[in-house]
């Protein structure tokens, strides 16, 4: 059976894509800093301390993660990786959003005419039910559907 | 946008309804959604003049320039004039390669055109580029209370623990945002309630701790909470002389980059905790006993992120974030003083001090000569910016800092050992 769960929208919009799941703090710098520097046609995660997410694809993934961590230019780097086409397709936040990906998201929305769909507050349980590779679904009222493998 | 929950002047609205012009629109549409994130109910005005994290001209972050533009054309600038954090390189002070040269003018071909976005922007000169703006000799110095919209991680935790100004730790691009209306959305530290303590963090060590240290356990275990810490000042005094401002600058540094701390409460010494005392701590506080034990669990916890460990170091920074006055004088006399005793004209491993560009003045005045042959050299650059590309990120590079090791691959040692190792080596 499909298992919903409701989030708080903040960038809203519907989509059906692949979940990625990091269960740490997602280093956005870090995470996108190789692909920056060689630009990249798809960005793979090059943070090594994140053992989920390290050398696997990001880019049109659906990012589950709790919160973004790491330098404050973070939100300038989700503008950038926006901007080249290598972002994840939505980010899905367990816990409140965090002040860095809250400036990207929104400044990639506002200045790039371009949408990351973010939901935050979905909860600890979240990231225990989801599991990388699982199809999602992601409706405009916030609500995430795991769907059965 | 959407309408707002928002309170907003009639001026704000005015704005966000586009009235002032499209671009200053976003900008507001970018700060109002921002704070709506986070439960803003208003926007309050700013205090005191903005610090940018923002200082790398680098070739991959185009759309920001784009967005610069746009504000530049519109006529908009920030409500004062700006510091920002240190250049990224310095070819006459730190050695680089033709290679790395080469690769330096591709990863960073902006900067030059950068720099002159933001003289456009509100940039107060050439020398006010470091990330520690709030040293006197640079004069970026907020008042206890000031509100801002700083975003240099090391710079917010100072701003908001030393010296009890209220700023949240904001993105970049968000800083400069809100710096352009002049204001930013209340919530979380500048707020009384979001400056409460989460953790009460009992130092039971038997001697001063590592400063480096120290902050990286406390970042590590509270990650962005607040932290109110008890047992320092039974070593640090109650009064925040100049030796004590360095270790709570790098102390706050080393919680920034290790977790993302924004405000700490030292017991006795910082001013919200002087005034207030236990009443900062939230009801349901959590506890975290540090020490000496926990301090050297943290230590060797950090990962060697060099192929050959063994490798003679290629270079030492110290300075991150940039040394004090106090801090410049008590390294070159200590190298100088090791330099005499055993007897060397020049240290083994050149030792690179990293200050702000006023700060390196004034200790030029009176400084010794002749310290640049002895292995000693003084730059304003970001150390991390230097190291983060893949050739300097091989090199096997030493440092008394936690945050440069946070973010590159610099191996950390505390400064009683980093002498140790600039002189005689790893073993």
């Amino acid at each position: 059976m499909n298992k919903i769960l409701k989030g708080r929208v903040i960038v809203a919009g519907n989509l059906k894509g692949e979940a990625l799941v990091s269960h740490k703090g997602f280093n956005t710098l870090a995470s996108f800093q190789k692909s920056l520097v060689t630009r990249a046609k798809i960005a793979r995660c090059s943070d090594q301390d994140n053992k989920d997410l390290y050398q696997k694809v990001i880019t049109g993934k659906i990012l589950c993660l709790p919160q973004t961590i790491g330098s404050t230019t973070g939100g300038m780097v989700i503008l950038t990786v926006a901007r080249m086409g290598l972002h994840p397709a939505a980010m899905l936040f367990s816990k409140p959003i965090d002040s860095l990906a809250a400036a990207g998201i929104i400044m990639t929305d506002v200045w790039l005419n371009k949408k990351i769909i973010t939901l935050d507050s979905l909860g600890d349980d979240f990231l225990q039910t989801v599991k990388s590779g699982q199809q999602l679904e992601i409706n405009e009222e916030g609500e995430v559907r795991i769907l059965d493998s | 946008m959407k309408e707002t929950n928002m309170e907003l002047t009639a001026e704000e609205k005015e704005i966000l309804e586009g009235k002032k012009g499209e671009t200053l629109r976003k900008v507001m549409e970018t700060i109002v959604r921002f704070g709506q994130a986070f439960g803003a109910h208003r926007l309050i005005p700013l205090t005191h003049r903005p610090h940018l994290v923002t200082s790398f001209g680098a070739n991959s972050i185009k759309p920001y320039y784009a967005i610069l533009n746009e504000l530049i054309a519109s006529g908009l600038k920030t409500f004062d004039l700006f510091t920002v954090d240190p250049r990224p390189f310095d070819y006459e002070n730190v050695p680089v390669t033709l290679i790395e040269k080469i690769l330096f003018s591709f990863i960073f071909g902006k900067q030059k055109d950068y720099e002159q976005q933001l003289k456009k922007l509100g940039l107060e000169s050439e020398e006010a580029f470091t990330c520690a703006c709030y040293l006197p000799e640079v004069g970026n110095i907020p008042h206890r209370g000031d509100i801002l919209a700083w975003s240099e991680s090391s710079a917010v935790v100072y701003a908001n623990s030393v010296i009890g100004a209220r700023t949240n730790r904001n993105s970049a691009g968000i800083d400069i945002m809100c710096n352009i209306v002049g204001k930013a959305p209340e919530y979380g530290l500048l707020t009384d309630e979001g400056r409460q303590a989460d953790w009460l963090i009992e130092l039971k060590t038997k001697k001063l701790p590592n400063a480096q240290i120290l902050g990286s356990a406390i970042g590590l275990k509270v990650v962005e909470e607040v932290p109110y810490i008890t047992g320092l000042s039974e070593y640090l005094g109650s009064e925040l002389k100049p030796e004590v401002l360095d270790y709570l600058k790098d102390m706050g540094a080393a919680s920034a980059s290790n977790g993302a701390v924004g405000l700490y409460h030292v017991e006795n010494l910082t001013p919200e905790a002087r005034d207030f005392g236990r009443k900062l701590l939230k009801p349901d506080i959590k506890t975290y006993v540090i020490d000496d034990v926990e301090l050297e669990r943290v230590y060797q916890s950090y990962p060697l992120l060099w192929k050959k460990p063994a490798r003679k170091p290629f270079l030492c920074f110290i300075g991150c974030p940039h040394l004090s006055l106090n801090q410049i004088e008590q390294w070159v006399n200590r190298l100088e003083e090791e330099l005499q005793k055993r007897r060397l004209k020049k240290t083994p491993v050149p030792v690179i001090l990293c200050s702000a560009p006023g700060v390196i003045k004034e200790f030029k005045k009176n400084a010794p000569t002749g310290f640049k042959e002895k292995g000693i050299r003084l730059t304003a650059i970001c150390p991390l910016m230097y190291m983060n590309n893949p050739l300097c990120a091989r090199k096997p590079i030493v440092t008394n800092s936690n945050k440069l090791r946070t973010y590159s691959t610099a191996r950390f040692f505390p400064d009683e050992e980093i002498i140790r190792v600039i002189f005689e080596g790893l073993q």
